[in-house]
């Protein structure tokens, strides 16, 4: 039998195309090069310029202030001490520390909760799925803010969860939730579950489950099918999923300021602090570079996974 | 006794009436709700027979073998594997094993560890899965392509993988659900003497499903026609061509005339049939009708001689002028056009390059055939 397919999957050569379209293709392409250019990279040059300056009582608050003038002079006197801060301060390597501790942990509990979601609106009878997924993402028509501040009515030690606990004798003392990691990883799993159980959804609605039938057909108990087959199948929707819930968790401010109490150490309340009590611009911008030097590494394994999952669907 | 057909291989246990069948379908109704897919189906298929369900989709033959596989149980009556009863044992279990229509290979491992995958589940040795794993590659020819990933094959390679991973196992039982249905017709027809070999080869009972009848005519030993959840016919392919025993079956399978009609008069062991408007046709078979009732003389356009010029005696002859006709090459098929209105389809095989007897259309024409050349259906 000749195999003549790998032949013919070559591309068609493109049609030979006029200046104009030509031009107007090139123009396409670049409208999403320009906005990260404008939106991320100019930003992000201007907050790493600052990282570079010295904290100042004036407006803004550090020096230099770059002028077309004083250019030179300005550049002179950048230098990297606000990192030398950072590393002296040992409470800048444990916020790093602990935030992507509990980021980590948050992210496996949330795969755990939206793993069997996932699973189970992808096996749900197809005339539901519109409805299912509508239902995971309807907590985001309510304020992120207001959702989160609820959980505290829920958690706090006379809050309905205690309350319901103690009426049904389950418990005789309030449990202490409220100002804890616990109440940190409810917050989190909580707040990032869609952005866990979409990925993962895509990933396993896509699968033929005539694949676990034959792994059965062949001798594989259900279990055994789940671990050999549909997980492997599903990984890029679990790693999507893992890095769309880790990434932000670690910048996360809200769900530790409103939840974790005064004493959790995240980085994203740090920053905060440096920020807005403390006015040092230059220290916080440091702060916020080197976060994402950090988080630049599981982006670069998303991005990756991305690209796998793409050249397998072909 | 005459025999109907040619045979492919000296191979009959059916007609041994001390010979057990090895799969027995008894009395097996399948519902989803209130569709009911199978209704009321037994059957025996033998071991090392190739068995062929055919039928329309939606006929209830996947449904029947999804039940063999284990993939869903019957609602009522038993299916029973070499005496055992199968109500129960999950898929994981059963000693029979599947090839999926969509083949169903598992996109994440290479071709290889796809045909090793169910014999590590029973725990085999390694180095005798790794020999096994060889051979089945030879058997398939896919030995230079064991280490690419499923999708990195053809269509016609995706479809040697699959089956030698259902065979993979020596199972008792290989199911295939429409093995050839994904593949062009070149391939199909090369594909089907290779599944005959490596069935006769192997050893094994195939169960095969499929809505082509020429591929359960060429492959099969035995057919079992379905239709909405019943058997209508299980016999060989000669006997569901040449001698079927209802209206369904004989138009499901080829082309075919139908002359309805009333038993006129008995003959002997045959009988005489008054078509509407007249003429009368003569059977050799179908003695056992009552005079009067409705029947169906059916006959294949293949036995059926068409004339420009009135042949000389003889009962059957019936006259008309060609309305279509189609030149295929290998033969001609006429349309005719009867008296009556009635359209019957006469083919004639181009035997020699020059027609002696060339017909155009709307020429006048006399079609015949023999008294023992149709079958009369009663139902």
């Amino acid at each position: 039998m000749a195999d003549t397919s790998v032949l013919a999957d070559a591309a068609p050569r493109p049609a030979p195309t006029s200046l104009l379209t030509a031009v107007l293709n090139r123009v396409v392409i670049a409208v999403p090069y320009l906005w990260l250019l404008f939106f991320f990279l100019i930003p992000f040059i201007i907050v790493f310029k600052i990282s570079l300056s010295q904290t100042a009582i004036a407006m803004p608050p550090y020096t230099p202030v770059f002028g077309l003038d004083t250019l030179w002079e300005a550049l002179g006197e950048l230098s990297f001490d606000n990192y030398l801060w950072l590393t002296e301060d040992p409470l800048y390597f444990n916020a790093y520390i602990s935030s992507v501790v509990i980021a980590a942990i948050s992210t496996f509990l949330t795969l755990l909760v939206g793993f069997p979601i996932a699973y189970g609106m992808a096996r749900a009878p197809s005339a539901i799925r519109p409805t299912l997924l509508m239902l995971v993402i309807l907590p985001f028509w309510t304020s992120f803010l207001i959702r989160v501040y609820a959980w505290i009515g829920i958690l706090k030690p006379e809050g309905l969860l205690n309350q319901l606990l103690m009426t049904l004798h389950v418990i005789d003392e309030p449990l202490v939730i409220l100002n804890t990691h616990t109440a940190i990883f409810i917050g989190i799993v909580y707040s990032y579950l869609p952005f866990m159980i979409l990925p993962l959804y895509s990933s396993l609605e896509k699968m033929d489950y005539s694949l676990i039938e034959a792994a059965q057909d062949l001798g594989c108990p259900p279990i055994s099918a789940f671990w050999k087959i549909t997980f492997p199948l599903s990984l890029p929707g679990v790693v999507a999923g893992c890095m769309l819930v880790f990434i932000p968790a670690v910048g996360e401010f809200v769900i530790p300021d409103l939840l974790g109490g005064s004493q959790t150490l995240m980085i994203g309340r740090t920053l905060w602090n440096e920020f807005f009590n403390n006015r040092d611009w230059p220290v916080s911008s440091a702060v916020a570079v080197i976060l994402l030097l950090l988080l630049i590494v599981p982006i670069m394994i998303f991005q990756n996974a991305q690209a796998k999952a793409q050249e397998q669907g072909r | 006794m005459k025999s109907l057909g040619s045979i492919r291989r000296e191979f009959s246990p059916w007609t041994d009436p001390d010979a057990k069948p090895y799969i027995v379908v008894d009395k097996v109704t399948k519902r989803f709700g209130d569709f009911t897919a199978v209704n009321n189906l037994s059957l025996g298929i033998y071991e090392r027979e190739f068995f062929a369900l055919l039928g329309a989709s939606g006929c209830g033959k996947s449904t029947l073998l999804r039940m063999l596989a284990g993939f869903d149980e019957p609602t009522s009556g038993r299916i029973l594997l070499d005496g055992q009863d199968l109500r129960g044992i999950p898929p994981y279990k059963r000693p029979v094993n599947m090839m999926f229509q969509s083949y169903a290979l598992f996109p994440h491992m290479t071709v290889e560890q796809n045909i090793a995958f169910g014999l590590k589940q029973e725990g085999m040795p390694k180095p005798e899965i790794e020999a096994r794993v060889a051979d089945m590659l030879k058997l398939v020819k896919l030995t230079q392509f064991a280490k690419r990933k499923p999708h990195q094959l053809s269509g016609g390679q995706r479809q040697r993988v699959a089956l030698a991973r259902s065979v993979a196992k020596r199972p008792k039982v290989l199911l295939l659900d429409e093995p050839l249905g994904a593949l062009d017709k070149k391939l199909r027809e090369e594909t089907q003497f290779e599944l005959m070999d490596l069935q006769q080869n192997l050893g094994l009972t195939f169960v095969i499903v499929t809505h082509d009848q020429e591929e359960a005519m060429t492959m099969a030993d035995r057919i079992a026609i379905l239709d909405k959840g019943e058997v209508m016919q299980v016999a060989t392919p000669p006997e569901i061509y040449e001698a079927p025993r209802s209206r369904y079956v004989a138009s499901f399978v080829g082309n075919i005339n139908m002359f309805e009609g009333k038993v006129g008069e008995k003959r002997g062991d045959g009988l005489a049939i008054a078509l509407p408007g007249g003429p009368t046709i003569l059977s050799e078979t179908g003695g056992e009708v009552p005079v009067g009732s409705d029947v169906a003389f059916a006959i294949r356009p293949e036995k059926i001689a068409v004339s420009s010029r009135q042949p000389a005696g003889g009962a059957n002859v019936l006259e008309g002028e060609v309305y279509d006709l189609a030149y295929l090459g290998d033969m001609t098929v006429y349309h005719v056009k009867l008296a009556g209105g009635q359209v019957v389809k006469a083919s004639a095989l181009n035997a020699s390059r020059i027609s002696e007897d060339p017909l155009s259309w709307n020429d006048k024409a006399w079609i015949s055939f023999r008294p023992d050349a149709g079958v009369v259906l009663t139902r």
